[in-house]
């Protein structure tokens, strides 16, 4: 079975550290909150001015004063921060955030990434994206391995619209965890009842298969 | 010195067609209601929006993109708005789109009296495109420029009249920013109070940077997207 959006998620989280100040995109990236490991205590970061996310608010208590990037109604927690857009970014860019998680179209086997823009279809804005992939010391792509016609969304080049270059890490899909190494993309982990060869059929990128490749546990 | 004006028809009266708004918020939180509906009455034309978003269809910059009164829309992100996607694909709308850092930037710089920036953001990228490039310690940044705005419309929680503004939560985003950044600044606040009701220690935006202020009525503050849990 491939891993569905919440085990991706739930992968991802795994990857937490304590003390990590982690940026987490629209889509599968959000659902990685509610898998925080126990013991481990992180700060989320919207990019639109909050440390310190908390969970959506209780019926009634919504304040349109108070959304994330998403442009959802959430709440403060104890020990939050509220600042402008400019020093958002600010700790963003100065290497501060030490994990980011976001979706994409399209991998390249170098750590090229593109997710923000279909030409002629697609028109809606980079948003945060770009500056996120330029500064993020980290940064993990949670996404399907393959669009809905079956192509693979990791490739050797991208074919879209370029967001940031060389700057992916890792890659979380609902085949398998992999890697960006030198010599473009290696399989770490194979999703519970995906077969290596499924995986090297549907990558189109440059793939190796890591020497102690298991498969994905949670 | 006197920056308190009536409402919002007075704040923009000397707003025509043609010149550069810089307007705050992002997404719908934290936007000047009160001016957005006073530009929209005016009826004024060929404006340049800088702004993170451009409203919904409905509420919002959408008002002013329903009744085609922008010429140029400056943003980072633009996808609640089907109009917007509408008077770009058919070429009616310029636009020119901007990391939401970059963009952010560009704001504060130009309120700090800083021409240019190096950034990383967008090298490689569509957004590199004729941009002048420097490359220092072997790394290459774009050169990105400060805002020049006519007018910067921001909106706050509380202000006094000697023109000091605070924000609340994350309606904050770009309007500091912005407040800094416009060669007239104009403010519309929840709460107009008289000075020395504001603790100094705790202002956002000192007032230097504002040139007119008003107490704003019947904000509908919207929300896009109502997201709860059950108790």
């Amino acid at each position: 079975m491939a891993l569905n959006k919440e085990q991706i998620a739930q992968r991802i989280a795994k990857e937490l550290q304590d003390g990590f100040y982690v940026n987490l995109g629209i889509g599968i990236p959000t659902l990685v909150a509610n898998y925080i490991p126990d013991g481990i205590s992180v700060v989320l970061q919207s990019e639109n001015g909050l440390l310190g996310m908390g969970p959506f608010p209780y019926e009634g208590e919504e304040d349109a004063d108070l959304i994330n990037a998403g442009k959802q109604t959430i709440t403060t927690l104890p020990g939050s921060a509220i600042f402008d857009s400019a020093m958002s970014f600010g700790m963003i860019r100065s290497g501060r955030v030490d994990l980011t998680v976001l979706g994409a179209m399209e991998v390249a086997d170098n750590g090229d990434i593109a997710n923000w823009k279909i030409p002629g279809k697609m028109v809606k804005g980079m948003g945060g994206a770009m500056d996120l992939v330029a500064a993020a010391k980290n940064i993990i792509v949670a996404m399907q391995h393959t669009d809905k016609a079956g192509n693979s969304k990791l490739l050797s080049q991208c074919t879209l619209p370029i967001t940031g270059l060389k700057c992916v890490r890792k890659i979380v899909t609902d085949m398998g965890v992999f890697e960006i190494g030198n010599e473009g993309f290696i399989c770490l982990e194979y999703a519970p009842g995906v077969s290596i060869d499924e995986i090297k059929a549907k990558t189109a990128g440059r793939l190796t298969i890591a020497d102690h490749v298991k498969e994905v546990a949670f | 010195m006197n920056k308190v004006v009536a409402n919002a028809d007075e704040a923009i009266k000397d707003i025509e067609s043609g010149v550069t708004l810089m307007l705050g918020g992002f997404g719908l939180c934290g936007i000047p209601e009160n001016c957005i509906n006073a530009l929209v009455k005016k009826g004024i034309t060929n404006l340049t929006c800088i702004s993170n978003n451009a409203g919904v269809d409905d509420f919002g910059l959408g008002l002013l993109l329903q009744k085609k009164q922008l010429k140029k829309m400056i943003a980072s992100y633009v996808g609640e708005n089907a109009e917007f996607e509408r008077q770009l694909l058919s070429g009616e709308l310029e636009v020119d789109l901007v990391p939401q850092g970059t963009l952010a930037t560009r704001c504060m710089i130009a309120g700090y009296g800083i021409p240019f920036v190096p950034v990383l953001a967008g090298v490689g990228t569509e957004v590199a495109e004729g941009k002048e490039t420097v490359t220092k310690n072997g790394k290459q940044y774009l050169i990105e420029e400060a805002f020049d705005a006519d007018f910067a419309i921001v909106k706050a929680w509380k202000g006094d009249t000697m023109g000091n503004l605070i924000f609340k939560e994350t309606a904050r985003n770009f309007n500091p920013l912005m407040a800094m950044a416009g060669k007239i600044t104009i403010a519309e606040v929840e709460e107009l109070v008289e000075p020395g009701k504001l603790d100094p220690n705790f202002i956002h935006t000192p007032g230097i940077y504002v040139n007119r202020i008003f107490q704003g009525t019947n904000y509908e503050k919207r929300i896009e997207q109502r997201t709860v849990r059950k108790k």
